[in-house]
């Protein structure tokens, strides 16, 4: 029990920063092969105030939040303010993402990469639940304001959402901004879970991951991500079994879906939609 | 037609380079309150570019482009929005994968200086806020004839009803000065006609200035003036319909030079 708890608990863990990559690159456009590190931000920040500085919790899990939304703003502003288009974006953040991975590894205070050993045990389920449900609630209303209709219209076309009014640029960075708080938290979350953090778990492998469940989630929807997120955790460990077959089993799924339904599992629809406005010819969401 | 104001738009010297090829060279003219004002012009003669220099898209090479007197050459296109300038675009560029209503909701909510946080914990505000927008959207998406398929995807309405969203969306933002990018291109007589009647309309409902550039000269015609004539870039003419009709430089621009098709029947 105490181990299906457990992925349970890592799968919310991944679903807030996975939520925080869908409004990013699901619904502003722009790809990231580097939000890991964000979340590697969040998780030595509040581990490091937690671990030599006793910082209340919930303040380290929000000082990690506020963390990976600043950093963000170091590779947001120049970048962005480029215009770089999408592709040498998410090339442009992977340098970065690569980059704050090797700071962790020679830092003094983050023990290098050997890593931060004995976090105090902070995150339990009811926590991490709570913070999962605010995220989609804050994620929701966010995407329904106005900044989160310029974000969709940027993705849909930059040209003629800048011609609708919208700040490309600003819009752009604050996105990033979100998403960036979004992984931190994430990042926080896991560390007072795990109760140990090293810098190799912040690495692209865990930023592809992280752009997988998006993608194959589908662009453009909160609920299809935070599924896929939850099957890439779940199924892994249910083919325990498997033994080796079942890191195959894994890339399988992620090829059928893409080869099935390259809009993602939900497309640009939400779960929601699926239950309301039955009787509406062309209001159902079409890729 | 009520006599043209003051100047809306003005243009002055207005020249755009790319690379070695010069595809605005130093054009010149005025959009007049009030008025339905044409640019036309064969292929290639530089009238989008023109538009792009207008709205900030592209920055011009050189020149000025005065809008109600202030300068707006090399401001950024959403500052240039705001000012009240807007537009279209020859080809369609909606929100495809949003409905008709989001299209014109965004350029409604980007107007308004709404609180972050109220938005993000969703207070009274904010939604009292977003169900007053959402009424001015459906007014508008009515007031052109798509009320009904407010709820549609952008991508999924019959081509003459994308080109009518794009207006609506361009309307949204309270525009003086409204630019349409070839209209008409792709509709037959009949649905030309209709837009006719629509730009009419529309310039009589939301009080606003228009420039179009169109390649049906039926259409030009009847409802433009003054019309502009560009061609390579530069400013060929400009007069009423029936002065540019009867300008023999329009008519050499467009149907190539007389004379030399008089050699060819004689010889």
């Amino acid at each position: 029990m105490d181990y299906i708890l457990s992925i349970i608990i890592l799968a919310c863990i991944n679903m807030i920063a996975v939520l925080g990559l869908s409004i990013f690159t699901g619904f502003t456009g722009l790809f990231s092969l580097g939000h890991a590190a964000f979340v590697g931000v969040g998780a030595y920040t509040s581990a490091i105030l937690t671990y030599y500085y006793y910082v209340p919790f919930p303040l380290a899990l929000a000082a990690g939040a506020a963390a990976a939304g600043l950093v963000s703003l170091i590779i947001g502003i120049p970048t962005l303010r480029a215009k770089l288009r999408s592709d040498y974006f998410a090339i442009a953040i992977l340098g970065f993402g690569e980059a704050l991975r090797v700071v962790l590894e020679n830092l003094e205070i983050t023990n290098g990469a050997r890593g931060l050993p004995g976090i105090d045990n902070f995150t339990t389920f009811p926590i991490v639940l709570a913070c999962l449900a605010l995220g989609v609630f804050f994620a929701r209303n966010f995407l329904r304001s106005r900044w989160g209709a310029a974000c969709i219209a940027i993705r849909e076309d930059p040209i003629a959402a800048e011609m609708a009014g919208v700040r490309l640029f600003r819009t752009r960075l604050l996105s990033l901004v979100v998403s960036a708080v979004y992984c931190g938290l994430s990042g926080g979350l896991l560390a007072h879970f795990l109760s140990f953090i090293q810098p190799v778990m912040f690495t692209l492998v865990q930023s592809t991951q992280l752009l997988a469940a998006v993608i194959a989630g589908g662009m453009g929807s909160l609920s299809g991500p935070l599924i896929a997120s939850f099957v890439f955790i779940g199924l892994p460990e249910a083919l325990r079994v498997a033994q080796m077959w079942r890191l195959v089993a894994y890339g399988l799924l992620l090829v059928l879906i893409m080869v099935y339904r390259p809009q993602g599992l939900m497309g640009y629809s939400e779960l929601s939609s699926f239950f309301k406005r039955k009787s509406n010819p062309g209001g159902r969401v079409q890729p | 037609m009520k006599t043209p104001g003051k100047a809306l738009l003005s243009v002055k010297g207005l020249t755009k380079d790319f690379g070695g090829i010069r595809a605005v060279d130093s054009f010149s003219f005025d959009v007049h309150e009030g008025s339905i004002t044409g640019i036309i012009g064969p292929n290639g003669a530089g009238k989008t570019t023109v538009f792009n220099l207008v709205t900030g898209i592209y920055r011009p090479t050189a020149g000025s482009i005065f809008f109600e007197g202030e300068e707006m050459a090399g401001l950024r296109p959403d500052k240039i929005v705001r000012k009240g300038i807007a537009r279209t675009f020859q080809n369609i560029r909606l929100f495809n994968r949003r409905t008709c209503l989001d299209n014109v909701l965004t350029p409604l909510l980007q107007r308004e200086r709404c609180s972050f946080t109220g938005a993000l914990f969703g207070t009274p505000g904010a939604r009292r806020l977003e169900r007053e927008l959402h009424g001015r959207a459906i007014e508008l998406l009515s007031a052109l004839g798509l009320g009904k398929y407010a709820s549609w995807q952008a991508n999924t309405l019959p081509y003459g009803l994308q080109r009518k969203l794009e207006i609506a969306r361009a309307l949204a933002t309270e525009p003086k000065l409204l630019l349409l990018d070839e209209p008409a291109a792709g509709m037959n007589p009949e649905e030309t006609r209709a837009l006719a009647d629509l730009v009419a309309e529309v310039r009589w409902k939301f009080n606003v200035t228009m420039l179009l550039i169109e390649h049906h000269m039926d259409l030009v015609m009847k409802i433009c003036t003054p019309i502009v004539v560009m061609n390579f870039g530069a400013l060929l003419a400009a007069g009423t319909p029936d002065e540019v009709r009867e300008n023999p430089e329009v008519v050499a621009a467009y149907l190539g030079k007389g004379k030399k098709t008089n050699e060819c029947t004689s010889g």
